[in-house]
């Protein structure tokens, strides 16, 4: 919507409107074609629907939310008669596209959010930016992580869409791969060991690490940049050196191939995560809510868990989420330091990539991308609770 | 100034001032000082268990490792008496080494196979010259039945304390023990090696007569010795001792000597090449510079230092792979990054917030879930060539080949590493001001111009940052190269991988990870320079 006071632009219907409405018409109609074999018909089909909705509905309908649907169960019910529950799922996606870019081409809404004195080429920039080019680095970004999510409910052993998958067809979806999954030994061993060996390495790098950053952000601290460099550097160096060295120096001291050896490899690699996130709470921590509860008579250990620990709790978890998903996700330094008894879920995963590529996996991965969002929800929250225990803006 | 109080507080500082006190009468600067000390040293209690704990678990293995990439015990572990003999061989000579050296050979190798270590050492020597393992394997199964009985005899015949336990217990007990006796005396430590690991410690070396292989040794120090200083064994205050050597006196030469040098060439010829004993007084050393040279294409030859032959390097073309597809997956993601972080910091905080959620779900996604993903996607029978066959871009027959190769493991690492790119970036556009671009437009610069000369100068820090950090990242990766970069894609580390877990040449394996540990601890300073350590932020 245009702002109150300023002229309402109103873009020419059939100089502007129609025909862009009609290109991306001829866009969805040229796949649609494509899909039932004559690509050339549904561009010129998809280009004639496209044009009448431009054409009609911003006139006949104002009301945008009414218009949009309107549209969307129309090309769903055409979408049903061409091709079954796939056709009208794709067809009211199509609908609500092209509706609503028939509405926001003809109202002027395309505009807003820029300077009235903008140009057309300006505008034109604008968004194909934000459109074309963003739209597509999140395309990249996150599809390939939606697309294993219903392929992993593939009933084939396939690693593509079947024609039964595309068509909507429950007969083309199973949970067969995740029964593989919760009944295989394998996965089984790996799915316990990882819950085994993630928790221990959280505990050590989530102590250890608290401390030391309560240390570090202490005012006089000899050598702290030493220090800090040590403490960082399993952060730094490449996983594969830090897999070498731990390997040669555990077999040589009998930890290889043990759980302790891994815990302890895994801790190791946790413990930069907690530091630096512990120190970022320890920033903008007020030393003077120490010195106030010692002035009262606290003892150092009593100030620590009723006042200071209270305070710096979301960066503590935080961080104890990181050196759990650090644990949780390694694989190099397990590969080399675990045996057969030590598999975890990530190992089991890299051995049955490059080995013989079993669907399962997609289940798994399903799995571990819902762990993932239930992490970083947690996250978020203890974010914002931090800034707001801060003082910082809530937003 | 006038004031009387004032007047009196002037009149007494100077006074004061020099032992301000604290109410205890202590000096307050010394007070001070202990305080800060005490400060510091609680600020190191709480730093220390961390610090011993990386320090043993992950310093210490490194270190552990760099070592491991100049250490050379093995040769001189396996083969002491061997080493000694050879000191007095020319390798230039051309000729093999004479039966002293096969004797001392004979002697060590009777135990190495006893304890399993031959094979070990022979394919350690075999990195260095191909082909020496199965002479070591080949002569470990026979050193068993090599015979030296006509010098063993000879000993007895002179003295039969020579043939007793009783006498060698003397011998050991002697003056002469171990410095007029050098090679008895390592054959003797091998020997007792030998009865320690074959009769697992159930019997006593000390109260046993070595095995023939020592009398060879003993008939070489003898052979070596002055005629003075077996007068003086023979003049021994011990009356056993002083017997042995007595019956010895003016008889070494008539002892036969052995013959182990020729049981030798018996069983493989390849025993009289010089190169094979080359390779081993070469490798007798502690320390090596074998891996590193190994590790740039490099080798040591009899006359100095050479690159390898053009068709056998390999190290140098992994490493330069490696730089260049980790600057070509930096480039890459700059390129995608950069829009996006421009778009989050420019959007309303509710609106980029919800996008943030889109780059930081893959951030915290599994990296074998991404991996295999692109594995999926990327197939031939993946989804996105069925995608180009059905748009009609590729035809069925030529599905593109985007996996197992460099494509595949630039696309899934860029994807991989972008969200390290993207947050950085994002968080210094954060603190760009929109009156500088304003200010640009208002004077009248283009949307370029404005772009070009105000805004992308003040990003660059945010590029340098992401940049070392994607790049650093990108450089040590093991992973996703190993499951989607085939043969042309893959990196260093796997190499490093390979040669720790499969041809088992640690050596070589921790010079390589030593020379790309350098080269991330250099980008790390300079990461560390610009950016600094303390200002890493997660999420």
């Amino acid at each position: 919507m245009a702002k109150a006071g300023l002229p309402v632009f109103k873009p020419s219907l059939t100089g502007f409107v129609v025909p862009l409405v009609a290109a991306l018409g001829a866009v969805f109609g040229f796949l649609w074609g494509l899909s039932m074999g004559n690509g050339t018909l549904g561009i010129v089909l998809g280009a004639v629907l496209g044009a009448a909705i431009a054409y009609v509905l911003p006139t006949a309908v104002p009301v945008k939310k009414t218009g949009v649907l309107g549209v969307a169960i129309l090309i769903g019910v055409l979408g049903f008669f061409l091709g079954g529950a796939g056709g009208a799922f794709a067809g009211v996606i199509i609908g609500a596209v092209v509706g609503n870019a028939a509405y926001w081409l003809a109202t002027g809404d395309y505009r807003a959010g820029l300077p009235p004195y903008a140009s057309s080429n300006q505008v034109l920039w604008h968004h194909f930016f934000r459109i074309g080019i963003c739209g597509f680095i999140f395309f990249f970004l996150i599809a390939p992580i939606i697309t294993i999510i219903p392929l992993s409910f593939n009933a084939e052993n396939f690693f593509t869409f079947t024609k039964k998958m595309l068509t909507l067809d429950p007969e083309g979806y199973s949970l067969k791969h995740y029964r593989d999954f919760m009944t295989n030994p394998d996965w089984q061993l790996a799915l316990k060991n990882s819950f085994m060996i993630a928790p221990f390495a959280t505990i050590l790098a989530t102590s250890f690490g608290t401390l030391a950053a309560i240390g570090l952000s202490q005012s006089h601290v000899p050598f702290r940049r030493a220090i800090m460099a040590v403490l960082i550097s399993p952060m730094i160096v490449p996983l594969i050196i830090s897999a070498a060295g731990m390997y040669f120096f555990y077999s040589r001291i009998g930890l290889q191939g043990t759980f302790i050896g891994v815990v302890l490899a895994h801790a190791a690699l946790g413990t930069p995560f907690v530091i630096i996130t512990v120190t970022a709470t320890l920033v903008g921590f007020d030393r003077s809510l120490t010195r106030a509860a010692a002035n009262m008579g606290a003892d150092p250990v009593t100030t620590f868990f009723r006042v200071q620990m209270p305070l710096i709790i979301p960066g503590v978890v935080s961080g104890a989420l990181f050196a759990f998903i650090t644990s949780f996700d390694e694989v190099v330094v397990v590969l080399f330091l675990g045996s057969a008894a030590q598999k975890t879920l990530p190992w089991q995963m890299f051995t049955g990539l490059r080995e013989q590529i079993s669907p399962t996996i997609l289940a798994v991965a399903t799995i571990m991308v819902g762990i993932s969002i239930v992490l970083l929800t947690v996250l978020e929250m203890l974010r914002r609770r931090s800034e707001r225990l801060r003082g910082l803006s809530p937003a | 100034m006038s004031d009387p109080a004032t007047a009196a507080v002037t009149a007494t500082t100077p006074a004061r001032e020099e032992v301000l006190t604290t109410h205890d009468g202590q000096p307050l600067k010394k007070s001070l000082a202990r305080a800060l000390r005490r400060e510091k040293m609680r600020a190191l209690m709480l730093v220390a268990p961390l610090l011993i704990f990386i320090l043993i678990t992950f310093i210490f293995p490194i270190g552990d490792m760099l070592f491991r990439s100049v250490e050379n015990n093995i040769v001189g572990d396996t083969l002491p008496g061997t080493v000694r003999a050879l000191q007095n061989w020319d390798s230039l000579s051309g000729e093999a080494p004479g039966e002293t050296v096969f004797a001392a050979f004979a002697d060590d190798m009777m135990v190495a196979q006893e304890e399993k270590t031959h094979t070990r050492l022979g394919s350690r020597l075999n990195y260095d010259q191909p082909g020496i393992s199965s002479l070591f394997r080949k002569s470990g199964r026979r050193i068993a039945k090599m015979d030296n009985e006509a010098q063993v005899e000879a000993f007895k015949a002179a003295n039969p304390l020579w043939g007793e336990a009783a006498g060698w217990q003397a011998l050991r007990n002697s003056d002469a023990w171990p410095d007029a006796l050098p090679a008895t005396a390592i054959s003797w430590a091998n020997f007792s090696r030998f009865v320690e690991s074959d009769k697992r410690g159930k019997v006593d070396p000390a109260n046993e007569v070595p095995y023939s292989f020592t009398f060879a040794a003993l008939d070489e120090d003898l052979k070596a010795m002055p005629p003075e200083t077996l007068q003086s064994l023979a003049s021994s205050s011990n009356a056993d001792v002083a017997a042995m050597f007595g019956s010895l006196q003016g008889k070494v030469a008539d002892i036969p000597p052995s013959t182990y040098k020729e049981q030798f060439l018996q069983v493989d010829m390849d025993w009289g090449l010089v190169e094979n004993w080359a390779t081993i007084k070469r490798l007798s050393p502690e320390f090596t510079d074998g891996y590193f040279l190994a590790a740039v294409d490099a080798e040591r030859r009899a006359d100095g230092v050479h690159m390898k032959p053009e068709n056998e390097r390999l190290y140098i073309m992994l490493f330069w792979r490696t730089i260049l597809m980790s600057v070509m997956i930096t480039v890459s993601c700059i390129l995608l990054g950069y829009p996006i972080a421009y778009l989050l910091a420019n959007l309303p905080v509710r609106t980029s917030n919800m996008l943030m959620i889109l780059v930081l779900l893959p951030f915290w996604t599994s990296l074998l879930v991404r991996t295999s993903a692109w594995k999926v996607l990327l197939q031939q029978q993946g989804v996105i060539n069925d995608v180009l066959v059905w748009i009609g871009l590729i035809d069925d027959t030529n599905r593109l080949v985007m996996i197992n190769n460099m494509t595949g493991t630039i696309i899934a690492m860029t994807h991989i590493l972008l969200p390290f790119m993207i947050l950085p970036l994002f968080s210094v556009m954060k603190t760009i001001s929109p009156s500088y671009v304003r200010a640009a437009k208002s004077m009248g610069a283009t949307d370029w111009t404005t772009f070009w000369r105000i805004y992308f100068p003040n990003t660059v820090p945010g590029i340098g940052a992401g940049s070392i950090l994607v790049f650093i990242l990108a450089i040590g990766y093991y992973i996703t190269p190993e499951l989607v970069g085939g043969t042309s894609g893959v990196f260093i580390s796997n190499r490093i991988a390979y040669h720790i877990s499969s041809s088992l040449n640690w050596g070589l394996a921790a010079a390589l990870g030593s020379i790309l540990l350098i080269l991330v601890l250099g980008l790390y300073w300079l990461y560390d320079r610009i950016v600094g350590i303390d200002n890493v932020k997660l999420g």
